[in-house]
């Protein structure tokens, strides 16, 4: 069928900041929609609140909104657009809810919108699980036991009939939020509980757990003529009981006979039909027994998802992008397939590799809470890696992981306890499913565990079990042989058996890292060793046909195999080192700038070679650069890619840390580090380096000093005074960094926290109270210097950049210090000799300027800033590096937008129970929203409802802050007084603000009786609280406060900057509507 | 664990290296590729791989081991097995038996360890050749000869050595997870009529005879070279032609057969047996440069547009021009425009190139022998 003329101009919804369960896979499945219809000749509208995404690039849309994703916002935007359809499917389960939510609203019918892809009632059927139950009935398909439930009275009415254990989970929430396991009554209870009010309609759904099932999911596309083709099969390694986004998985399934195997394609099939997908891709969870086969039906996502991100880099069939298509109305068979050029899409692709997917925790982050999985995400990213063998793509994925981890690795120390207390230590990590129990396999193995008792006690298949053996017998193998190994380092001929032995290596995956710790040497002399046997890897095409026609797409992966298939061309080319797997700290936006690099990088005609891991991105579609290697980003990877396309360079500053911390190895190898110079990095990045940089500036920072002993850091810590910043030399984004405000805090800190050593000294820096901090972004070519953008932070000095709000341009300062930050800015940026970005971060404390620290790369805001200003930078960064001139690229006069834009940080606090929502020096956000208007109150509000703030109009506000706080929330109090606000407060500060003539109620402490402060939050008679955190006599107190308002959605500040804007933000709310408006028209185009 | 090395010689010269599994000594056939991910005991079990050895182009082969259950007829028939890695441990709960002792008991020679996405390439630009898997002999000069001397399968009669020496009743149908296979009966009393029909056996694939009983017949297996008076002695409602190995053209007794019996009974054939219609029809036959062996391959089925995906094996192919207006082209292969399917409603026969019954392979194309059965008993022309 041809494409629809009917329809002109579509809506696509994105899925908003990055949360866990919906990171950047909603970019690259957005992004390709835009693609696909802008070239169909179509007309996109797009709604995303996410400046770090590609999709937003004001070229892949023809009206790009950045506006918050709510059904009053968007439906504002569907008023003024008027579009012909919207395209629900590729937004994730945000962009899904609110196009339920305009339906039920009547606003889409309103103004004739259809939603194409999939119906309302497809959707309802899909994702309400009492309907879907109800459908795989009538199919005559296995689901597990359960119950629809409104209440705890409901929930324990059904118990009966599902019996213990069970699962219970909300309807309409995405990763796994409030879904839990309750194998007693009073853990259901409590779990239902949690559940009723993680679900936005107060439903919930218990069922009967079948964990320890053999999980398996199928990618299925439909088209309108109804043909139906399954993308990929995936099998998890973890069983049943671990949320799959928290599972490693495996494509294709491995454990499935055919017969088995099209049982499940056949229900998958007839579930698409039943469910009345119309067209598009679904996913399908199942859980297979074990020991009989037995089927049962777990869920269906009608519509792309994070496995179908994964499923996609994992074939290389672009089910977004074929999605998007056949929303519009063409057929499978009217698609071509990009990369074997002459077959259509109207197929079902076959691998001839294994690909692996490993999550990426961050638990260190989040010290209050276990490391234990469930039915609820966690993970905040994930690896995919690609091998011939299974043994080879685990290997692969654990070295990509960047948690330095370069194989099986030993986690438990070695030989220190009793053989009943390792066994002890190994059977419970085995036992209850965690972050780190794959590596606890291979410690199950050494210490002699059969693989039959890993299965019992893990219910991990034999199949992958067997395949973690000979692995951990091979490393066995390899030590046994270490000393001749080891002999051989020093030159002369490999014998024979040492390359046999090697190669084996080599294919099963074992990196030269973990070669070396085996044969106890150095990775240089293993890697030597190895190149001298003649061992290299060969890279191969992943073309969606095991082969079976020519690839015409370079997309590749390494591997130990005999032919090989890269071709490198001949021609100018530059390699792009991408960022890794997503975790909090490195995300999105350093993702965003590896695909600008890109981009800026093929109109200067050069040809662009993408390397990265993350199978969530927009840089790993095989679409975006020339040439694609999905691998690790390890030194020994990253060379193998450099040594066979021989490039003039490449580009390090654009994909954060991990890329930045291959600069120096790779300099050493001979290969040339495009842009600002390894040594420049360096100079910024050494403590005593960039004392010497400021000081031949004559700029300032904050009195400092490095400790390498206790006795060092209290002498310097009473030198520069109290409080004083603390951090270990040796961690990034703001790990254990903890500030302190006495000498007592500081043993505290050096015992419980991080000790320093002559190794591992203790940065020490003069915390600046009550300044204000400002990101500057910058951008240079050696010559000219342009700022890109000055943020200042909401937040005051102390927490962490990533955390904090921001308003580009600054909303307090005065002009003559903005220019001051400026010139600095640039100074450093020439004494640098910068070619590329910079970030630098600067202090403000009463009108002084201090430098906090100085990134000559891209830094977290290059996304944002871009946005706000309506320029390019990475791109335009990206061509500086290859010699390119800002002035022949026009790009010279620092750029002072005419609106305000307002960055916002999300964080995952609702995810993990017993974590305080207290900000400080550590990361922790997620992702961010971005809010843009003509004033900085209502840019703020648009930040804070996209982050998912609701705020309110009117209302109780609770305030409570400590005693030093309590003038400095007096403005916002007086505001929300003046707003029309009713205050309540705890007794002090009541009476306080009383006699600053604002009445305010007193409400219960949560010791002092009930009903107490908490009881009215769960009441929902507040609208809204104040709260910063109290010494430690009410810390209880006041966490309980918090934690419950996060639960029960309340909206909460913590710090009284926020206070402040908050207030001000609800004060324009209440006096005029916010309107909307795209980034097309804000810069004019 | 010592391997024991094995090599594989190609009639071109190219020498593979790896490790022996299975039967060790040597094997010798046309090197064929398949891209199914499952089905490995389907593809062993078929007789249409005899004279082949079959490459299985997904690298972890042997996971689910062997089981009772799922083989296409009694005994493995391809001539020798290439995989990426042989697996020794299955894991499936119906699994009795590894992958490595099944192929030893049938004296079916085994490589592993070699780059087998390498010799899919090779096969796929140079077409399908003659190969030799040894790890009796490993002089590679001495196996590229032996390879060259192998004898093509082009015009050879391979239906002889993998048909029925003798006339059967078949008694199952399909398959069900609770219960395995499901006796015929299961099927006679939920569907009313049930036509008699003769089934040649030219290597017949067991799960066509299983679609067959469960979708209402009865069947009765005859030798290959049933003659036409001897299938039209036994007063059938219809025939079917199965499918098997090698070239059409290597078994003119066959075309005979199904000349004599053109316009006479209704026919339908899969895969060889719609080949040998398309000869008995007066058309012409082709080798395929490296033939369709898998379960992705796209069908249009013509008159309605809709695609099947469906499962392939075969090396060669009816063209198309020289039928000319004697047949229909029913479905197409949305790949390479090859002729899938062809009907003579004039003369009562319709047939299709892939394989409907699957096993291995999606179970999209079905409603053929729903087609058959109503065509037999007057509910739908063709």
């Amino acid at each position: 069928m041809p494409k629809r003329t009917d329809i002109r101009k579509i809506m696509l919804i994105g899925s908003g900041p990055i949360i866990i369960g919906q990171a950047c896979e909603f970019d690259y499945s957005g992004t390709q929609a835009c693609k696909a219809l802008k070239e169909e000749g179509y007309t996109v509208v797009l709604v995303n609140s996410n400046p770090a995404t590609i999709m937003t690039d004001m070229e892949f849309a023809d009206r790009t909104y950045i506006e918050p994703i709510t059904p009053e916002m968007v439906g504002k935007i569907i008023a003024r657009e008027r579009p012909d359809a919207l395209l629900p499917t590729i937004g994730g389960q945000t962009g899904l809810n609110i196009a339920v939510s305009l339906h039920e609203m009547g606003i889409l019918q309103e103004y004739g919108v259809e939603l194409i892809g999939a119906s309302f009632e497809a959707i309802q059927k899909a994702e309400d699980r009492d309907q879907f139950r109800k459908a795989m009935e009538k199919l005559g398909l296995v689901v597990p036991r359960s119950g629809y439930v409104k209440s705890v009275e409901e929930a324990l009415k059904v118990i009966p009939s599902i019996g213990y254990p069970a699962i219970i989970r909300p309807s309409f929430t995405l990763g796994g939020t409030g879904a839990g396991i309750a194998y007693n009554r009073e853990e259901y209870e409590e779990a239902v509980r949690w559940a009723l009010d993680a679900s936005p309609k107060r439903t919930v759904l218990v069922e009967q757990s079948v964990i320890g099932w053999k999980e398996f999911e199928l990618e299925v596309m439909r088209d309108l003529k109804d043909n139906v083709v399954i993308i990929c099969s995936i099998e998890n390694l973890d069983p049943m009981g671990v949320h799959t986004g928290d599972s490693i998985t495996v494509a294709p399934a491995q454990t499935l006979t055919d017969k088995e195997y099209q049982l499940m394609r056949n229900a998958a099939l007839r579930i698409i039909r039943e469910i009345g997908v119309d067209t598009g891709g679904s996913n399908i969870q199942f859980a297979v027994h074990p020991d009989t086969g037995e089927m049962v039906v777990i869920e269906m996502n009608p519509r792309v998802s994070r496995s179908s991100a994964l499923a996609s880099k994992a074939t290389g069939f672009p089910i977004a992008k074929i999605a998007a298509k056949l929303a519009v109305g063409y057929t499978l068979d009217e698609i071509r397939n990009d990369i074997t050029r002459e077959t259509p899409a109207s197929f079902e692709p076959t691998i001839d590799y294994v690909v692996t997917k490993i999550p990426r925790f961050t638990f260190e982050k989040f010290p209050q809470t276990q490391d234990v999985l469930g039915t609820q995400m966690k993970s905040v990213g994930e690896v995919m890696a690609i091998g011939r063998t299974f043994k080879e793509s685990l290997q692969k994925a654990l070295r990509s992981l960047e948690i330095g981890v370069y194989g099986f690795e030993e986690v438990l120390p070695a030989g220190a306890a009793a053989p009943a207390a390792r066994r002890k230590a190994i059977e419970e990590k085995l036992r209850v499913p965690n972050s780190q129990r794959l590596l606890y396999i291979g410690e199950a193995l050494r210490e002699g565990w059969k693989i039959e008792e890993i299965n019992r006690v893990t219910g991990i298949d034999i199949w992958f079990l067997e395949n973690i053996r000979q692995i951990i017998a091979f490393e066995e193998e390899i030590r046994r042989s270490a000393p001749e190994l080891r002999s051989l380092a020093d030159g002369g001929a490999v014998p024979e058996e040492a390359t046999a032995l090697l190669r084996r290596a080599k294919s099963s995956g074992f990196s030269d890292r973990r070669l070396a710790r085996l044969l106890e040497s150095s990775e240089d002399a293993a890697r030597n060793l190895r190149i001298r046997a003649g061992l290299r890897p060969v890279f191969k095409r992943v073309d969606t046909c095991g082969a079976e026609f020519e690839a015409h797409t370079p997309y590749l992966y390494s591997t130990y195999d005999e032919e090989d298939e890269a071709s490198p061309e001949d021609r100018k080319k530059v390699v792009i080192l991408g960022g890794g797997p997503n975790r909090i700290g490195q995300g999105i936006e350093f993702d965003y700038c590896c695909v600008h690099g890109v981009f800026a990088l093929r109109e200067e005609g050069y040809e662009t070679i993408m390397v990265n891991c993350n199978p969530e991105t927009v840089s790993t579609d095989y679409d975006t650069s020339d040439r694609l290697y999905f691998e690790p980003l390890t030194k020994e990877d990253v060379l193998a890619i450099i040594e066979e396309e021989k490039p003039e360079g490449v580009i390090v500053q654009f994909g954060g840390q991990t890329p930045l911390k291959l600069a120096v190895p790779l300099e050493k190898e001979g290969v040339r580090i495009l842009g600002t110079t390894p040594d420049s990095i360096d100079r910024a990045e050494d403590r005593e380096r960039f004392k010497e940089l400021l000081d031949l500036l004559a700029l300032r920072q904050p009195p400092n000093g490095i400790a390498r002993s206790t006795a060092e850091a209290v002498g310097i810590a009473s030198r520069i005074g109290y409080p004083i910043l603390l951090r270990p030399s040796y961690v990034l984004g703001g790990r254990a960094m903890e500030i302190v405000h006495d000498e007592e805090g500081l043993h505290k800190y050096l015992t419980h926290a991080v000790q320093a050593s002559e190794e591992r000294p203790v940065l020490i820096d003069k915390f600046l109270e009550d300044a204000i901090e400002i990101d500057v972004d910058a951008i240079s070519d050696g010559e000219t210097v342009v700022i890109g953008g000055v943020m200042e932070h909401i937040e005051e000095a102390g927490i962490h950049s990533g955390d904090s709000a921001c308003s580009l341009p600054p909303h307090s300062i005065p002009n003559e210090l903005v220019r001051e930050i400026a010139r600095q800015t640039k100074a450093l940026a020439r004494e640098l000799r910068v070619v590329g970005l910079m970030n630098v971060q600067f202090a403000l404390k009463k009108g002084e300027i201090f430098i906090l620290e100085v990134n000559p790369r891209a830094s977290r805001t290059v996304p944002f800033v871009s946005k706000a200003i309506g320029v390019p930078l990475a791109k335009l960064a990206a061509k500086v590096m290859t010699g390119r001139k800002l002035v022949d690229l026009g790009f010279t006069e620092d750029v002072t937008p005419a609106h305000i834009s307002v960055k916002e940080a999300v964080f995952p606090f609702i995810k993990f129970p017993d974590v305080d929502t207290i900000l400080g020096p550590e990361m922790k956000s997620t992702g961010e929203v971005m809010g843009i208007d003509v004033n900085f109150g209502r840019a703020f509000a648009k930040a804070q409802i996209a982050a998912g703030m609701m705020l309110p109009r009117g209302g109780r506000v609770f305030i409570s802050v400590r005693d030093e706080d309590k003038d400095g929330v007096l403005p916002a109090a007086r505001l929300l007084h003046e707003s029309g606000f009713r205050i309540a407060a705890t007794g002090g500060t009541a009476a306080f603000l009383g006699r600053k003539a604002i009445p305010a109620e007193s409400v219960l402490k949560i010791q002092e009786g009930r009903p107490h402060v908490a009881d009215l939050i769960k009441n929902g008679e507040i609208a809204l609280v104040i709260n910063t955190p109290l010494g430690a006599q009410s810390k209880a107190d006041s966490f309980y406060i918090r934690r419950t308002a996060l639960v029960y959605n309340i909206p909460y500040v913590t710090t009284l900057a926020a206070a402040r804007a908050v207030a001000h933000a609800i004060s324009h709310l209440i006096r005029e509507d916010l309107g909307v408006r795209s980034l097309q028209e804000y810069h004019g185009r | 664990m010592t391997e024991r090395s094995a090599k594989l010689a190609l009639a071109d010269g190219t020498v593979y290296r790896g490790a022996a599994f299975g039967y060790e000594g040597e094997c010798g056939g046309e090197v064929v590729f398949n891209t199914g991910m499952t089905g490995y005991q389907e593809v062993l079990t078929d007789p249409s791989y005899k004279g082949q050895i079959v490459m299985m182009t997904y690298p972890e082969i042997g996971n689910t081991g062997i089981n009772p259950d799922d083989v296409e007829s009694t005994r493995p028939w391809v001539e020798g097995f290439i995989v990426r890695e042989a697996w020794r441990l299955p894991s499936n709960w119906r699994h009795v038996e590894t992958l490595d002792g099944y192929l030893r008991r049938y004296h079916i020679c085994g490589i592993a360890g070699i780059d087998t996405r390498a010799l899919t390439r090779r096969l796929r630009d140079g077409g399908s050749q003659m190969g030799i898997i040894s790890s009796a002999d490993l002089d590679e000069k001495r196996l590229v000869k032996k390879a060259r001397e192998l004898p093509s399968i082009v015009g050879r009669d391979l239906v002889r050595e993998v048909t029925t020496d003798r006339e059967l009743h078949w008694e199952t149908g399909d398959w069900d997870l609770e219960k395995g296979y499901l006796p015929a009966a299961e099927y006679r009393n939920r569907l009313g009529k049930v036509p008699k029909i003769i089934a040649i056996d030219y290597g017949i694939k067991q799960n066509i005879l299983r679609m067959l009983v469960s979708h209402g017949f009865d069947v009765t297996v005859v030798p290959a070279e049933t003659t036409a008076a001897g299938i039209l002695a036994r007063k059938p409602d219809g025939v079917f032609l199965s499918n098997g190995p090698g070239d059409p053209e290597g078994v003119p007794y066959a075309v005979e057969t199904v000349k004599g019996l053109l316009g006479r009974l209704p026919m339908f054939g899969i895969c060889l047996g719609h080949q040998i219609m398309g000869l008995a029809l007066g058309g012409r036959t082709f080798k395929l440069k490296f033939g369709h062996h898998g379960c992705n391959q796209p069908v249009s089925d013509l008159a309605t547009g809709k695609v099947e995906i469906t499962s392939q094996n075969h090396n060669f192919a009816v063209d198309s021009d020289s039928l000319g207006e004697r047949a229909r082209v029913t479905h197409i292969n949305l790949n390479d425009r090859t002729v899938e399917g062809l009907a003579v409603p004039s003369l009562r026969c319709f047939s299709v190139q892939y394989h409907p019954e699957a096993s291995p392979g999606p179970h999209d194309s079905r409603y053929l022998f729903t087609r058959f059965y109503r065509y037999l008993t007057g509910e739908e022309d063709l």
